[in-house]
């Protein structure tokens, strides 16, 4: 279908809505990664052969994932004048009976995991409610998606249409007002107008620095030079992080909708997304949604017949985590190594091809559409004083839900964990939360009352940065988390610059030092200015942010550290040269599992009588400690 | 002409100079290890690194890469450029106590080898690229290049092949601060 026209936008719209809600039963199967690495795939070819061999008049469609990660596979049931259902945990025998259920008129009752009863569709007049008249039975018992914990803080704004729509649909993207930002931006406004509006509605960068996006784009607009380059950084790399890989599986064309409005902004014509090649599904996904754009006229020459034209390339990374750094992103567009080189000069003004660019993560173009559509003024009174907007994170680790919010900036911590995500695991108890990546910090239990915006978790010593959140417990050592990050940025690091090459490694070898009861206080002071040395000497962000682990746990956990290297213990119980296990005799009654379970055939004893380990045979690898049922084996 | 100031000092210098480029002019000593008057700055020894108060923020920045600006103050011994230049000279002692080079600035700098050194290091390569750098830009030949990433990085033949682009000119070993040069040098060019 072509769209080059407002008329047939609106008709595009139409069709689109006549899809998203038909006049008969559709199943919806959520098919992101994380659908699928949960076994969606089954469950949607189990679904699609049912109704393609049993004669029903009804549709079976995928989409993308709306958050609830931990509940997956999800399916969803919209039935005309019923509210959508959805379920969870879904399997192909439980997908079979749904359907069969479904086939014979029924609504299913089996892994309801909530109800929704009025679909928010931001971009398009407002929410559309899904049923009249009042519900009975389990319909009307079943939670609605508002009363789910996970849920009540959250406010879908970049993921406004993720689990809703077909990814690659571009219809069902126009049926919930998609592109009709675009029109009014080419129309209506000035590019500067464009830009004042991002301005005001306080849009900042959602890739980690928290620059104010619509500052950005100016000075990319004053920069000389032609062409004009518009970038789109979708080099997700952190550990545990994946808000961009699920936007983009779930919302492509939200995507290239915030860059066609850049890039008329700062007068571009071209422009790149650069996306991690180990995303095969969210390469796919862009690659569809660049055709389907470009078939429709989206992309290309005259769009909208506005005169304005703007055509997009997709270019995948090489497996570098460093190239998500602006310049480093750039130098390997070129086709140069990955390598990241000063700033001194901007790339708004010398970037790609040493010409003005303008990069921008994923998550904020996608709430570019936004902003234009309902205005600087409604965006802005969402969030804090200086974080406008809402921020999706990844919630992993020691965490009850586990998945995908997006929620208003200024949440606490302390909301985000216990109540977003349900607390930590029983018996234990809630210790620090790592955020921003590698790049980011440890922030303890006694700040969780700390707002989550850009400024405040700066001052914390943490960054905002991508979004990735992980939780965690007081069984975890704050050691071996430095341990753990400067790992992986070892790993990452490019090598060009000495502070992060060699300095890093030092503050590994400390680390080592520490973990196994060496070193002294006095290493303590000395990781600490080499810390100050790599962050003011590194030639980027990665190494300018890599000692930010070491410096958080340092400020708050430093008693943590002391322990090691003072007492020789590991306060969590994790690192190995510092902890013993032992049996507790009075506790032990001799079942035998630790014993059978040991590798090294250290733990002795007879049958009902307590047994003993043999310390010198220990290899401490635990596997005593998680079989006992007993709480018998302890370790220190 | 561009004004601004040097450890106290009023300077001036050309519009597109570096900090670098017009510390030296005034004869201020920067400490660098990868610079070199023929070649484009690289920006990977951060030895010459300076702290410049920019008015609104104070940031340390690599001389040799900054382009003056009117009004800066620069300061070349801060506390914080001399934290930096401590570590790197600390760092690099460590990598090759043997180096005669890094021995040098570990005297001016008043570094001794850690317990971290590492033992019969023969093979001192900084990795500053001098070498890549030269043939490239001076000769043209492109015989040299970066391999590899991290603690792996390497000064390599493209694919690691012996080089038909080789003319055996020996600038890459003229220009090597440590002849580490010297025993790859052999390995680089084709029969």
């Amino acid at each position: 279908m072509q769209i080059t026209s407002i008329d047939d936008l609106q008709r595009a719209k139409g069709a689109g809505l006549a899809q998203l809600y038909p006049d008969k039963p559709k199943i919806l199967v959520g098919m992101a990664t994380c659908g699928l690495a949960a076994g969606a795939q089954r469950v949607y070819d189990l679904l699609q052969k049912k109704v393609q061999q049993a004669p029903w008049d009804g549709v079976v469609e995928k989409t993308g994932c709306i958050g609830f990660c931990y509940k997956e596979p999800l399916v969803d049931i919209i039935i005309p004048g019923k509210p959508r259902i959805t379920y969870q945990e879904m399997t192909p025998e439980v997908a079979e009976s749904l359907w069969e259920e479904l086939a014979a008129g029924r609504i299913p009752e089996a892994r309801v995991m909530a109800r929704l009863d009025v679909d928010d569709m931001i971009l398009n007049g407002g929410p559309r409610r899904l049923f009249k008249g009042k519900l009975t039975g389990f319909l009307a018992k079943a939670p609605r998606y508002e009363d789910l914990d996970f849920f009540k803080l959250q406010r879908h704004i970049a993921m406004r249409n993720c689990g809703f729509i077909d990814p690659d649909n571009l219809l069902h993207y126009v049926a919930r007002g998609g592109y009709f930002a675009l029109y009014t931006a080419l129309t209506a406004m000035t590019p500067e107008e464009v830009i004042e509006a991002v301005t005001t509605a306080g849009l900042r960068g959602r890739g980690g620095g928290g620059f104010p996006t619509g500052v950005k784009w100016a000075s990319c607009r004053k920069a000389q030079g032609r062409p004009k380059y518009v970038l789109c950084n979708a080099d997700e790399g952190d550990p545990g992080a994946y808000m961009d890989r699920s936007l983009i599986e779930g919302d492509p064309h939200s995507i290239l909708e915030g860059l066609l409005i850049g890039a008329y902004a700062i007068g571009s014509s071209e422009g790149y997304i650069y996306v991690r090649a180990e995303y095969p599904l969210a390469v796919k996904t862009l690659q569809r949604a660049i055709l389907a754009a470009r078939e429709a006229g989206l992309l290309g020459q005259n769009i909208l017949g506005t005169g304005f034209s703007f055509d997009l390339k997709l270019n995948l990374g090489g497996g570098a985590f460093v190239c998500g750094e602006s310049t480093a992103l750039m130098a390997s567009i070129e086709g140069k190594p990955g390598e990241p080189r000063a700033k001194y000069v901007h790339t708004a003004d010398k970037g790609l091809w040493n010409r003005p660019s303008n990069l921008n993560n994923v998550e904020t173009w996608a709430n570019v559409p936004v902003i234009i559509a309902k205005g600087a003024d409604w965006y802005r009174d969402i969030g804090t004083e200086g974080s406008k907007g809402t921020k999706i994170f990844s919630l992993v680790g020691q965490v009850k839900n586990v998945g995908l919010v997006e929620v208003p900036m200024g949440v606490t911590i302390k909301d985000l964990v216990m109540r977003v995500g349900g607390g930590v695991p029983e018996n234990r108890e809630f210790k620090a939360i790592q955020i921003g990546g590698p790049s980011g910090g440890c922030i303890p239990k006694q700040h969780w009352d700390l707002p989550i915006d850009f400024d405040s978790l700066r001052e914390a010593g943490a960054i905002m940065g991508s979004g990735g959140l992980i939780v965690m417990d007081n069984s975890t050592c704050m050691v071996d988390v430095a341990k753990f990050f400067l790992d992986f940025l070892i790993d990452e690091s490019c090598g060009k610059c000495i502070p992060c090459r060699l300095g890093l490694k030092r503050m590994r070898e400390l680390l080592e030092e520490f973990s196994t009861g060496k070193g002294s206080l006095a290493d303590l002071d000395e990781l600490e200015s080499l810390s100050e040395a790599v962050k003011d000497g590194s030639l980027c962000a990665l190494g300018g942010s890599a000692p930010n682990p070491v410096l958080t746990t340092l400020r708050y956990f430093r008693d943590e550290y002391e322990a090691h290297i003072l007492d020789h213990k590991c306060p969590a119980a994790v690192c190995k040269e510092l902890i013993t296990y032992t049996i507790n005799q009075e506790l032990c009654n001799g079942c035998t599992a630790c014993a059978q379970e040991c590798p090294q055939g250290a733990i002795t004893g007879s049958k009902k009588k307590p047994h003993t380990l043999n310390t010198s045979q220990c290899i401490k690898c635990g596997a005593c400690f998680e079989v006992c049922k007993f709480e018998a084996v302890t370790v220190a | 002409m561009i004004t601004f100031n040097i450890n106290g000092k009023k300077v001036q210098g050309q519009e597109g100079w570096t900090i670098l480029e017009v510390a030296r002019w005034h004869g201020i000593d920067i400490p660098t290890l990868c610079h070199h008057e023929a070649l484009e700055p690289y920006g990977a020894c951060r030895l010459c690194v300076v702290e410049v108060d920019e008015g609104k923020r104070s940031r340390v920045v690599i001389s040799c890469m900054y382009p003056i600006r009117s009004g800066i103050k620069v300061q070349t011994d801060a506390p914080r450029v001399a934290n930096v230049r401590r570590w790197i000279v600390q760092l690099l002692l460590d990598e090759s106590p043997g180096a005669p080079q890094i021995q040098e600035l570990a005297k001016t700098f008043g570094v001794t080898p850690s317990r971290f050194k590492k033992t019969e290091v023969d093979f001192a390569c900084h990795l500053c690229g001098l070498c890549v750098r030269t043939c490239q830009e001076v000769v043209g030949a492109q015989a040299l290049t970066f391999g590899n990433r991290g603690l792996r990085k390497e000064i390599a033949t493209p694919y690691h092949q012996r080089s038909t682009d080789c003319i055996r000119c020996g600038t890459c070993l003229y220009v090597c601060p440590t002849g580490a040069m010297e025993q790859l040098f052999p390995q680089v060019s084709a029969p």
